[in-house]
Parts: structure tokens; C-alpha cells; sequence
């Protein structure tokens, strides 16, 4: 599946490699920004 | 069907990435969120405190708002924090809770607060280690009070009568003015209630 997705990817290993850790990046951070502030209220943590 | 089973198999690794980021973001994400709230209501305090020596007033405060300064020196010097008035998600979620209806600071009666164990800065992560006789001040707008230690123990989370302002004793009236701060336990678990108890030992002028 990786290896599919890589190969869709535009342009050479560089700008692979570059779309690929802005992609990861955007993900983390709409986690840790606005995802988890939501839920963790939710979950019974002391 | 093998294609099926890899792309699941393929897909756990993200999943337990994402289970371990949440992991750190609760460590840390939510203690950093706690600590910017602190930062907004502790300088909200110094207004509060301002406006009572210039007008008075009758105390308390609204839900979410600061209502009170919590000292331990027991676990440092440096443990202050802005209590917030409320007790929901959203208001633990900005430092130690008071328990809507229950004693304000120094009044007969019960004190209540709660704060988190482990996520949210862990107001109260430490108080397990409170001995009887150890001090735990409050700065209200009125004056500092000085609670001491009594007891602590452990309680199921439907053993609402600690709160009540005779402990144990629903609908009974109050002779001394007490504080209970409770929250969770075991850490990182909300299975039981870890209660601290404290009696008002004394009151004086607030010299901040």
C-alpha cells in the first residue's frame, strides 16, 4: 500500500520525499491541535 | 483477500502511531494547555483581588472564572495554582475545580475542590503525599486562609457524601469550616476517589 501510494506521488525521490513529511506534518498537527484537545475531555482520565 | 489482510496489517502501523502521539499529547499537550489557562487566571486573580480592596465584594465567582490562589508548600515552594470555580470537564481543564454550592474559602462549612491526578498539569498529582499537619493555603479576595491537613482516604467515585458540608452527615448544619480536595486514583484511572481532608486553622491579611 505504501509502496502504491509512494509511486502516485509527483516527481522524483526529493519532492517525494518533501510532499510525503508536509503530509505527515499537517496530520500530527490537526491531531495534537484539534482532534485530541476535543476527545481528551471525553475519556474518564483522572 | 491477502491484498485485504496487508492493507489492515499496513494500516496498524499509523493507528498505534497515532495511540502513541495521543499517549504524549496527554502527557504533555494537555499540561501546556493547563499551564497558558493558569497564566490567564492568575493575572484574572490579581484583578479580582484589586477590586475587592477597592470595592469589597461578596466573594465567589462565576464558573470558569478564578476564584481562589492554592498553595502547598509540602510539594514545593513553587505549587501555586489559580483555582477555577466549576468542577466540569472544561473547568478542570484550566487548574483545580470548586465544587459549585459548596463553602467558599474560610467559611464554615466544606471547601470542596478537585483537580486532575495525571493529565492537565496534574494539579493534584502529588497529594497522596500530604501528612496530617501539613498546611494548605488559599489567597482569597478577602484574606489568606490556612488549612491543615487532617486525613486522607480512598472512596468510590458514588460516595458523594465527602462533599457534604459535614462530611458523612448529609443535611446536618455545619459548626467548622473544612476542605476536602479529591481527585483520582490510582493514577492515570478514575476507578476510585483519592480524598484529602483539611481544617481551617487560621485566617489572616493576604500580603501580596
Amino acid at each position: 500500500m505504501y509502496r502504491l501510494l509512494w509511486r502516485r506521488l509527483p516527481g522524483g525521490t526529493p519532492l517525494r520525499l518533501t510532499i510525503t513529511v508536509l503530509l505527515t506534518g499537517a496530520v500530527v498537527a490537526a491531531l495534537w491541535y484539534v482532534v485530541f484537545p476535543w476527545l481528551a475531555p471525553r475519556l474518564p482520565m483522572g | 483477500m491477502t491484498a485485504t489482510v496487508r492493507v489492515v496489517g499496513e494500516l496498524c502501523l499509523p493507528a498505534g502511531l497515532v495511540l502513541l502521539l495521543f499517549y504524549a499529547y496527554l502527557l504533555w499537550g494537555t499540561g501546556a494547555e493547563t499551564e497558558r489557562e493558569q497564566r490567564v487566571l492568575q493575572s484574572r486573580l490579581g484583578e479580582v483581588f484589586l477590586r475587592h480592596e477597592a470595592h469589597g465584594s461578596p466573594g465567589g465567582a462565576r464558573i470558569g472564572d478564578a476564584l481562589a490562589l492554592l498553595r502547598i508548600p509540602r510539594l514545593g515552594a513553587g505549587y501555586r495554582f489559580a483555582v477555577v470555580e466549576g468542577v466540569s470537564p472544561d473547568a478542570l481543564r484550566k487548574g483545580p475545580g470548586h465544587y459549585p454550592g459548596t463553602a467558599l474559602p474560610g467559611q464554615v462549612g466544606n471547601f470542596v475542590l478537585s483537580g486532575h491526578r495525571t493529565t492537565y498539569a496534574a494539579p493534584f498529582n502529588r497529594i497522596d503525599e500530604l501528612r496530617p499537619g501539613d498546611d494548605v493555603v488559599v489567597d482569597a479576595p478577602d484574606a489568606r486562609y490556612t488549612y491543615q491537613v487532617r486525613g486522607k482516604e480512598v472512596v468510590d467515585p458514588g460516595d458523594l457524601d465527602v462533599v457534604d458540608p459535614v462530611p458523612g452527615h448529609p443535611g446536618r448544619r455545619p459548626t467548622t469550616a473544612l476542605m476536602t480536595m479529591t481527585t483520582c486514583n490510582p493514577k492515570f484511572s478514575a476507578a476510585q476517589r483519592l480524598i484529602v481532608q483539611s481544617v481551617l486553622v487560621r485566617r489572616e491579611a493576604r500580603n501580596d
